[in-house]
């Protein structure tokens, strides 16, 4: 218990000693509310589809956690290339203890990241129609940042270096942010994107959080629910199974 | 307490370890020396569970690294020859940090943090930012969390690399007296002959991935008719110059040691 604990205060301390990185985090989904939120707004509501900044709200805030939560993820490249991964490689603890400490702490720093862009979001006017909810919404962020540490964890275990990030923020993190109805409603899509959203986790993520604060589920808050769980499970499945093959 | 029967470990495209054979016995101190690129820290990687053989039978305290890693893992401290300390946390959370992995208890791991801390003179900058040590700084925390637990068996990998002389023989007598007070079987490597002269009772040469002779220090003078183990080391190992074979990420490791200077 101790030694989960210390992994999990470890990737907490990491994340809030670095001022580059907790603002830089933060900075895109900000740009992202406010370009995407008042530059679109107007057009959003002439098609008769109401608030836009409404929408938008619960689509930054998975962005927010799904940024953060793959490079919290991925920071084991680092670890590895600054050597300290050795250190707990070789220390007398099991694989999936370090495994476990490491995706809490991720995700918590990733949760954390969530909960400043929805307070952030309330100050500009964002509403949360069922005040009760609250704790379910929490429940579903925190679910979306232990898939994508997850994830995150399952692909730094077989990356050696840095060299392949760029692939993974071209190939994985953008599309995944960008195909899953963070942006725009599903309804109506062209059948292609339809289809890429329905298979993106993301896009359950988000539309939990929707039918949770704003009431506008696409897929249904429990099959939300249910689809993230199976995912974050078997991620997590295979995340631990990666990393306890990592040789060094 | 480490037995080694025909160890081998072949990378994709050469042999780094070649069919080596070595014993350490319960409270021994056992120098492990060879030129850059012969195969030491890759054996010490699979002696710790960092790497798997790809033959040979290995065993470490009685355990097989391979079958019981957790149970391996338990009987051995190290110290690397690469930094492996995280630069955002401070001296203190780096040991704390250490110590708790290892199961050591808070009171123990208290008093023991401190006495190691003012051991490699580190107490007055415990609060500091790893990331703010110069070289040689790093190089002692490093030593002093290795030292934390006192484990049945210890390697040390190229420990003193870079240290000056009166903080090499301060953390060698500490050793001693850890390998004297608890019976540590101490297990290293070095570039420093002297070292190896001084402190181990038992010494094998690696070079091409094969141990070309073992003994002892004065074994191995008389059978070279050396006056000195770095004599001996030179008549056994030739005098050319040898390249590190550098894997990727080792490669990458230098190029951003390189730019953050």
């Amino acid at each position: 218990m101790n030694v989960i604990y210390i992994l999990w205060l470890r990737q907490l301390k990491r994340h809030f000693r670095s001022k580059a990185r907790l603002i830089g985090s933060l900075g895109q989904p900000l740009l992202f509310l406010f370009a995407l939120g008042f530059g679109l707004g107007p057009v959003f509501q002439q098609a008769g589809r109401g608030d836009y900044v409404q929408f938008l709200v619960p689509g930054i805030i998975a962005m927010g956690i799904l940024f953060t939560a793959i490079f919290s993820g991925i920071e084991i490249i680092w670890d590895r290339q600054f050597g300290f991964l050795k250190e707990t490689l070789v220390a007398p603890i099991s694989r999936l203890q370090i495994m476990i400490g490491r995706t809490l702490g991720g995700a918590t720093v990733a949760m954390i990241q969530g909960i400043t862009v929805l307070i952030i979001s309330l100050a500009i006017g964002f509403k949360i129609e069922n005040v009760g909810l609250l704790p379910l919404m929490f429940i579903f962020m925190f679910l979306i940042a232990l898939l994508f540490t997850a994830l995150g964890t399952a692909i730094a275990s077989v990356l050696e270096d840095m060299h392949g990030f760029q692939l993974i923020m071209s190939f994985l993190v953008m599309p995944l942010f960008f195909l899953s109805g963070a942006l725009f409603p599903l309804q109506g899509l062209p059948k292609f994107i339809n289809f890429v959203a329905v298979i993106n986790p993301l896009s359950y993520g988000v539309d939990g959080l929707r039918a949770v604060s704003i009431n506008g589920a696409y897929f249904g808050l429990f099959n939300d629910f249910l689809v993230l769980s199976i995912i974050t499970a078997f991620l997590l499945a295979v995340g631990s199974y990666l990393f306890s093959k990592i040789q060094i | 307490m480490i037995e080694v029967k025909n160890l081998t470990k072949r990378f994709s495209d050469f042999t780094a370890v070649d069919n080596i054979s070595f014993s350490v016995k319960r409270g021994e101190i056992f120098a492990f020396l060879g030129p850059n690129g012969a195969g030491k820290t890759t054996t010490i990687k699979i002696l710790t569970t960092l790497l798997k053989p790809s033959a040979g039978i290995i065993t470490i305290n009685g355990h097989n690294p391979v079958e019981e890693p957790d149970d391996t893992r338990r009987s051995f401290g190290i110290v690397f020859q690469d930094p492996s300390l995280d630069d955002r946390l401070t001296a203190y959370e780096n040991m704390e940090f250490h110590g708790i992995l290892y199961k050591i208890t808070k009171d123990v791991r208290k008093s023991r943090i401190e006495q190691l801390l003012k051991f490699v003179e580190l107490w007055d900058r415990k609060n500091d930012l790893v990331e703010d040590f110069s070289g040689g700084m790093k190089r002692r925390l490093e030593i002093a969390r290795g030292l934390l637990h006192h484990p049945k068996i210890l390697f040390l990998d190229e420990p003193t690399l870079g240290l000056d002389p009166q903080t090499r023989n301060h953390i060698w007598n500490y050793i001693k007296d850890l390998n004297r007070e608890e019976r540590v079987t101490v297990f290293f490597t070095t570039h420093y002959m002297d070292e190896a002269e001084k402190s181990a009772e038992r010494v094998a040469i690696i070079d091409y991935g094969k141990i070309v002779v073992q003994g002892t220090p004065e074994e191995l003078k008389s059978k070279t008719q050396a006056s000195s183990l770095e004599e001996a080391f030179l008549a056994l190992t030739g005098r050319e110059i040898r390249e590190e074979e550098v894997k990727g990420i080792d490669r990458m490791r230098m190029h951003v040691r390189g730019r953050r200077k």
